[in-house]
């Protein structure tokens, strides 16, 4: 009987939030008439036409180029500087521990809008509005609390025999961190790194800030701009959000165990 | 190979003083322990040698250099940990090569070395394998294995046996007792288990608040501990303290619940208060009366399979003897106990120091 209740709920949760994912994608495949047939037709017929006008009437693939470069140097720098940031967080006896990690979660509780105005004024005088690293900077400051704190409490939970063993095994201290800590806390590395990556791909707020000019522009700001005055491209957009949904799917599917062990790590003894 | 000298060394712990004024030399080639109850400072003191603790005051060398400054890597030493700190994400054959992986050694000489470590530690097989994948006393040879393939100047183990069940530590203390032999590297041990230092060292140095209380080999300090937390810590069950008054000195006589002694001492003891120290081992209980035996009464009786354990009430203090298996005792029944005088032991009532 629970079991039964619990599978009825799960199953009504995981429908609920899959509806309007499956809606867009329903929509990416059907013909520009059926999209807005009264009564609706759910069985689409369009097949990919509205993804080959997303490509080339709207230049999809420029954002997704524009979406990868910022969300994966993104990524790629916060990842660095959380590693070195959480293991000494981690590790070396600090006096004011506490704060810096508790300033570190207060900092990243700022509502974005907060802060746009004084990035902006910074961003325009460095004169890097409409440049990858105007984007690109802002996004590590606002995921590097959320790094730092997955990748300390990996760190922490790690032997600390291990460091003693490979620093009188021959390491640095640099190489001690990198060949044998982020090994052994490499499922901190991914979730950080897949939760790092999908906030930055996903942004809206900044990217729609900062890029004004349609060359720098990221997916969510490009297909928020695919309606004109007169039209929206209902398909296109549809098609564009698949685009930019399953690669994060997929993502998550084939690191799924990795992500799972690394959000319940430290909860039970390995 | 190395001397290892301690001068006037030092720690401190924020405002804790962890290690106070150690001076100790260790002779090259010597297996030499550390033992103490936990938290006297004797791992403290195998952090120091290896440099992954600093030195608050004082001087560690290693023969003619101070090391005092140096990384780990520098010291040229190798450490078994309690938990054997095998990296878990390489293989066996990894692990055990990782210190010449970081010394840059070429790869064949690598292999051909790992394979011959692996061949005196009976690990071959598992070459392949992952820590996660061996049992207890596998992963125990593949640190020790890790350790001895760089063949360094000091050798530091801390507890590496503490967590191996008992028939296995007894079977490691062996080994490593072999090894040692064979390798005859300075071996810095360290543990809280007194049977363990008995057993495999050359020297004792038996801790205590982070203060040497005694130094020296096995039977030294068995025979003549130097104080009473030496004499109650070293052998099992631990020694008996009944407290007493020396009545005359020349010749020296003791006076015990109302029982005259006359006990050897290496000193001349002057009167007055004393404690009475005799090993259970030394104490024979008996069910008949014997010539000189002290009337006792049966608390408790324990098997320890060739001979009994027999707690004694001797007036108000509690003591523990040896019975034979064919002595009928019940707690409860008087019975009668005797100790050779030149076993005794005494030790000053205050300053707990044998006289």
């Amino acid at each position: 009987m629970k079991r039964t209740l619990f599978y009825i709920t799960t199953f009504m949760i995981v429908s609920l939030s899959l509806v309007p994912f499956l809606w867009f994608v329903n929509t990416s495949l059907k013909t520009p008439l059926e999209v807005t047939s009264i009564p609706p037709v759910f069985i689409p017929s369009g097949a990919l036409s509205s993804y080959v006008s997303a490509i080339e009437g709207y230049d999809l693939l420029h954002f997704v180029r524009n979406s990868l470069i910022v969300a994966g140097v993104t990524t790629i720098i916060t990842i660095l500087i959380s590693i070195i940031t959480g293991y000494s967080l981690a590790r070396l006896r600090l006096k004011y521990k506490g704060l810096i990690m508790g300033s570190l979660l207060v900092v990243s509780m700022f509502p974005q809008i907060s802060i746009a105005g004084p990035v902006w004024r910074i961003l325009q005088d460095l004169g890097w509005l409409n440049s990858y690293q105007g984007l690109i900077i802002p996004y590590v400051t606002l995921t590097l609390p959320l790094g730092v704190w997955i990748l300390a409490s990996f760190f922490k939970d790690l032997p600390p025999e291990l460091e003693a063993s490979a620093r009188i095994d021959g390491c640095s201290h640099f190489q001690t961190l990198f060949r044998i800590m982020v090994p052994l806390a490499a499922p901190g590395v991914f979730t950080a790194a897949i939760l790092v990556f999908i906030y930055a791909w996903n942004e809206f707020f900044f990217a729609l800030l900062i890029m004004t000019q349609q060359d720098f522009q990221t997916l969510p700001v490009g297909i928020a701009l695919f309606q004109g005055q007169y039209t929206m491209p209902w398909g296109e957009i549809a098609a564009a959000s698949t685009v930019s949904t399953v690669p994060l799917v997929l993502m998550v599917f084939v690191f799924q165990k990795r992500i799972i062990s690394g959000l319940t790590a430290g909860a039970v003894k390995g | 190979m190395a001397k290892i000298f301690f001068e006037n060394v030092i720690k401190n712990f924020g405002n804790t003083r962890v290690i106070k004024e150690l001076d100790l030399h260790i002779e090259n080639g010597e297996f030499f322990t550390f033992v103490g109850p936990s938290g006297c400072g004797k791992s403290t003191i195998l952090n120091m040698i290896a440099g992954l603790e600093g030195i608050t005051g004082g001087k560690i060398k290693f023969d003619n250099m101070t090391v005092n400054e140096l990384s780990p890597k520098e010291r040229d030493v190798a450490m078994v940990f309690q938990s054997y700190a095998l990296y878990p994400h390489m293989t066996v054959h990894e692990n055990i090569a990782f210190p010449l992986v970081m010394k840059k050694i070429h790869k064949d000489i690598i292999k051909t070395e790992v394979e011959r470590i692996a061949d005196l530690l009976g690990l071959y097989d598992l070459l392949k394998r992952r820590p996660r994948e061996l049992s207890g006393g596998q992963r125990q040879r593949v640190a020790l294995g890790r350790a001895i393939i760089r063949k360094p100047k000091v050798f530091l183990m801390d507890e590496p046996l503490s967590n191996l069940d008992a028939r296995l530590r007894v079977e490691m203390r062996a080994e490593l007792k072999k090894l040692h032999n064979e390798l005859n590297i300075t071996t810095v041990y360290v543990t809280h288990d007194q049977a363990e230092a008995m057993s495999m060292s050359d020297r004792i140095a038996v801790l205590s608040g982070g203060e040497i209380q005694q130094c020296g080999t096995p039977q030294e300090i068995y025979l003549r501990p130097a104080n009473t937390m030496v004499a109650g810590f070293v052998g099992s069950p631990p020694m008996n303290f009944i407290p007493a008054i020396i009545k005359d000195q020349a010749p020296l006589e003791v006076d015990c619940n109302g029982f005259r002694l006359r006990p050897v001492t290496d000193g001349n003891p002057e009167r007055g208060n004393v404690i009475l120290g005799i090993r259970p081992e030394d104490l024979t209980v008996s069910s008949t009366k014997i010539d000189k035996g002290i009337e006792v009464i049966v608390s408790i009786v324990e098997s320890a399979g060739p001979f009994n354990w027999v707690d004694l009430k001797w007036k108000d203090n509690t003591i523990k003897g040896m019975a034979g298996l064919d002595e009928k005792l019940q707690p409860g029944n008087t019975c009668y106990m005797d100790f050779p005088e030149e076993k005794v032991l005494l030790f000053d009532r205050e300053t707990g120091k044998r006289v």
